[in-house]
């Protein structure tokens, strides 16, 4: 069977975006970028195996101000996919399929991306928690 | 109504050959991550402003070690099952397709190595 150039489902330049559809192609998104973001992780890694100088090169990189922009996107970027994750895996289970449920599951995974990132910063910035 | 044959439901592989398998893993170390990204994000701010020394003691010590590993295997294997998925999603050249997943997988498994073995060479040399 030949399907030629039949348009593809959903036809995006038509597609009008609903909190539904740009919250499926963030958790593709995200992901992507976590998974460049291993790159810094594992940098980090290495860096402390190879001992005190490639150490001490990694953490001025990560306290650099590119550094912190990259660590910031890394957690929004982690925090959205793992709540967005647990959503998916519910689904998976079978939960949540109503309309209504999508659209409030929807909001609270981008709540709780920015509260999630908003604590993780200020631990970090030492405004609450142990952090410095 | 089924459009499977009776060989096909069998087998029960689909189109793809390899049946639940790639899915499977996929959810398994989804779940494996939410506590491990979870645990890894609260040891990071607890690690702010630490030094060499106490960092690579840090690692060293078996249920850090340990936990770090798990959540670099977890990490590089969900990853490498992803990124397959969305490259056969957009990239549509079969041959083009295959290195780009060869590629992607190297990487992860060469990634991953190279991590787990640092977190190793900390806790066994310091
Ligand atoms: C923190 C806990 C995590 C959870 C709960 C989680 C969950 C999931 C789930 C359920 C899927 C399948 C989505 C689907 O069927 O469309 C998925 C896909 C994916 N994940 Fe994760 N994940 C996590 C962490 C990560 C990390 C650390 C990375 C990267 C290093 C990553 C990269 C990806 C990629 C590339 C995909 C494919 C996206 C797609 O097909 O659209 N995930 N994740």
């Amino acid at each position: 069977m030949s399907t030629g150039k039949r348009p593809l489902s959903p036809h995006l330049q038509v597609y009008r975006p609903q909190i539904t559809s740009v919250l499926s192609i963030l958790h593709r998104f995200t992901g992507i970028v976590l998974a460049v973001g291993t790159l810094h992780l594992v940098y980090w890694i290495v860096a402390a195996a190879q001992g005190p100088e490639s150490f001490a090169a990694a953490q001025a990189f990560t306290a650099s101000w590119l550094g912190r922009f990259l660590l910031f996107g890394w957690t929004v970027a982690l925090f959205y996919h793992l709540a967005n994750g647990i959503r998916h895996l519910l689904w998976d289970a079978g939960l949540g399929f109503e309309l209504r449920q999508v659209t409030l599951g929807g909001i609270g995974v981008l709540v709780a991306t920015g509260v999630l990132t908003l604590l993780a910063w200020m631990a970090g910035y030492g405004f609450i928690g142990s952090g410095s | 109504m089924s459009l499977r044959s009776p060989l096909g439901r069998v087998r029960g592989l689909g189109s793809a050959k390899e049946g639940t398998a790639h899915w499977w893993a996929q959810r398994v170390t989804a779940i494996a991550l939410v506590p491990l990204a979870l645990w890894f994000v609260a040891s990071i701010l607890s690690l702010i402003g630490a030094d060499y020394a106490t960092t690579t003691a840090w690692i060293g010590m078996p249920v850090p070690a340990v936990l770090l590993i798990l959540l670099l295997t977890a990490t590089f294997y969900h990853a490498q099952l992803g990124l397959q998925v969305v490259l056969e999603d957009y990239v549509h050249n079969e041959g083009l397709k295959l290195a780009a997943i060869l590629l992607v997988k190297f990487a992860c498994l060469v990634l991953g190595l190279a991590a787990v073995f640092g977190v190793l060479k900390i806790a066994f040399q310091g």
